[in-house]
């Protein structure tokens, strides 16, 4: 009934706009910032994505501009935290009821409106291939791109001298400071970073996985994304990991759902909400960065 | 240029003057919007801020800033208690949910009973304890798996949506009702309905919020956990070896704002809403944190603001009808007023200083810092 070739490709379709938020937000995390605005970024990058991607006529402007989007939005989470002090549970708050209404805002005129569709790359003879073919070689760019994301974070956070650094401002920001690293410049850095990867998953939310506008439409994913990098313990391949299981989740319960199973909709839509919290009552071995949520003051 | 010097102590000024900024600003930019949108701002922002008022019709708005406000008041200061002490419970809007159908539960076992006096009381004990409980599970799993009750709190609320619909489509579904998704109409059996003065806007949820600030002002005045929430929101150490017990306050903060949001949610269903719908909840829960934060977590603060915010609600209505303008821009109004509050609040805590570093007479934007508590 459910092919599992099928279901996985869907798997990785489902999952691609959490991973991507959750790969920002643990570079912001790791430079020692809690930026709660991820679900506002994306949603920003939702609707910048769609309607630049109806005004130019391909999903690639779409991405683009999703991407500009978030990092913008994302830059008055770093006027107001790293500038003005402000505390960051509140500021990233504000980030995600502020992103909301302005998406909503923007979006009135994009609803109902199918999005130019983003190809599915086609390798000829290696896409047929049996059950890996459509797997390995048949998605659309953006979950390669994605992937490309997650792999080149690992090798920047960890074999870089900038990577080192981010890190070092993290753990801890005196100590940074001492060192003579300008530690509001990183993470303004890390924050536009994280912004711009928010905009892009939510861009794949409107351009790909829907594929148009409707409000309040990234439902959670946002907050989700925060979960997994809890998950990850920070650590870009274990977020991968996280962020395709939970992408299991949502299609699981989608097939149950378009199988008719005798349980209401609504307990099956609840089911990744209560695996992600299931998710953090297991999972809270990881360290978090020494620095993470602080306000860093150079009183010096 | 200009740096930023921290204060000693937060000014106590600047403390109520940044609200009051923050709105004023929040007009400003907001007017700006509204230019944006080709509405005429100075129009707009009357429409929204002096129309529900002074008006014309005002005689009809000013009951609703008691319907709007009331559930915002209810569970902000419910907020207020975990804010303080550095907990954070965001998932507001689920525990109203909660309160909602709980409440509604309770009156719709005992339907068509005509015994108010039991049924009444019984669905505002349902209703604190339907919210009470919903929060008492990130404030367990924080305690005992040190689970982020922040991620928690907020996920509870789409488990609660979804809870809301099943709820509103099956169990509390109108028997009566041909079909249609939807519980009774709890505002029109005269068991259960919490109006008291329709026409007034006053129902008990109005009276139960004014409580809640009276009752909330004594408890962090006059209270030890009120002295232990402030302690631990200023220095969790110094808490500890005050003989603080962080597990114990988690769950009484968390405890306190789900009783009052379902508390909230409560009234709503049994008054202005009337019934279990699938889109019964509209962002209360959320708004109630701006609400928390612009009065300063303080009891009294949370009553203006409320007043402020509720305005918000109602004037944005009535720009939405005469002035057509799109109902989320009240949203990012809201989300604007926030932000405001947040970058004026640098000036509480800290001094502008400008030349370098000598300490030459520098403008002091506040006279002389007090103690703030």
């Amino acid at each position: 009934m459910i092919d599992p070739a099928l279901l996985i490709a869907s798997l990785m379709v489902a999952s691609t706009p959490i991973l991507l938020a959750a790969i920002g937000e643990l570079v912001v995390e790791r430079s020692g910032v809690l930026n709660l605005g991820v679900e506002g970024m994306m949603i920003t990058g939702a609707i910048c994505g769609i309607a630049a991607a109806l005004w130019a006529e391909t999903p690639w402007a779409g991405f683009l501009a999703a991407a500009v989007g978030g990092a913008l939005l994302s830059l008055l989470f770093a006027l107001l935290t790293q500038v003005l002090m402000s505390n960051q549970v509140a500021t990233g708050l504000a980030l995600t009821l502020f992103g909301l209404g302005l998406s909503a805002l923007i979006g009135q005129s994009y609803s109902q409106i199918r999005a130019p569709s983003l190809q599915r790359i086609d390798l000829g003879a290696l896409t047929d291939l049996p059950v890996v073919g459509r797997l390995l070689f048949g998605q659309d760019p953006m979950v390669y791109i994605s992937l490309l994301i997650v792999a080149g974070t690992w090798a920047f956070l960890r074999f870089s001298r900038a990577g080192l650094i981010l890190r070092a401002v993290g753990e801890n920001h005196d100590a940074a400071h001492a060192l003579g690293y300008n530690v509001r410049l990183v993470r303004t850095c890390a924050i536009a970073f994280g912004g711009a990867c928010a905009g892009l998953g939510g861009a794949y939310l409107s351009l790909v996985r829907v594929p148009q506008w409707t409000d309040g439409m990234t439902a959670g994913a946002g907050w989700i994304a925060l979960a997994i990098v809890v998950f990850a313990s920070w650590r870009p391949w274990r977020l991968l990991l996280g962020a395709y299981l939970f992408g299991g989740v949502t299609v699981l319960q989608l097939n149950l759902q378009a199988g008719g199973f005798a349980i209401p909709v609504q307990y099956l839509s609840m089911s990744p909400y209560i695996v992600t919290i299931l998710v953090l009552v297991v999972m809270n071995a990881g360290r978090a960065p020494g620095s993470l949520g602080r306000t860093f003051h150079a009183s010096h | 240029m200009i740096a930023l010097e921290r204060r000693p102590q937060a000014s106590t000024a600047w403390t109520w003057a940044a609200p009051l900024m923050a709105v004023v600003l929040t007009m400003i930019f907001g007017g700006l919007l509204f230019a944006a949108l080709g509405k005429d701002p100075l129009v707009a922002i009357r429409t929204i801020f002096w129309d529900p008022l002074f008006g014309e019709f005002a005689s009809f708005y000013r009951p609703q800033l008691l319907v709007k406000g009331a559930p915002l008041v209810l569970i902000a200061i419910g907020l207020s208690f975990g804010f303080r002490a550095g907990i954070w419970n965001i998932g507001a809007e689920g525990q109203y949910i909660l309160g909602a159908i709980c409440g509604a539960a309770v009156g719709l076992a005992l339907y068509p009973s005509e015994a108010r006096w039991l049924i009444f009381p019984l669905m505002i004990a349902g209703g604190a304890l339907g919210g009470f409980l919903w929060a008492m599970i990130p404030g367990l799993l924080k305690v005992r798996f040190n689970a982020n009750e922040i991620l928690v709190s907020l996920m509870l609320v789409y488990v609660a949506e979804q809870l809301l619909a099943a709820m509103a489509l099956g169990a509390l579904k109108n028997p009566e009702g041909m079909g249609f998704p939807g519980s009774r109409n709890l505002a029109q059996w005269d068991s259960s309905v919490s109006w008291i003065d329709r026409s007034a806007g006053l129902h008990w949820g109005v009276l139960f919020a004014l409580g809640a600030v009276v009752a909330a002002y004594a408890l962090m005045a006059r209270h030890v956990l009120g002295f232990q929430i402030r302690l631990t929101g200023q220095s969790p150490r110094a808490a500890a070896f005050a003989g603080v017990r962080p597990n114990r306050l988690i769950l009484v903060c968390l405890g306190l704002a789900g009783a009052l949001a379902g508390l909230a949610g409560m009234f709503e269903v049994t008054g202005p809403a009337g019934q279990i719908t699938i889109d019964f909840n509209v962002g209360y829960g959320f708004t109630a944190i701006i609400v928390a934060f612009l009065g300063r977590l303080h009891p009294v603060g949370i009553l203006l603001a409320g007043g402020i915010m509720a305005l918000t609600y109602i004037g944005g209505e009535i720009a939405q009808n005469q002035l057509g303008t799109p109902a989320a821009a009240i949203q990012v109004f809201q989300g604007m007023l926030l932000f405001f509050l947040l970058a004026v609040d640098v000036l509480t805590h800290y001094r502008l200083r400008l030349g370098r570093k000598a300490p030459a007479p520098a403008p002091r934007p506040a006279p002389a810092p007090e103690a703030a508590e």
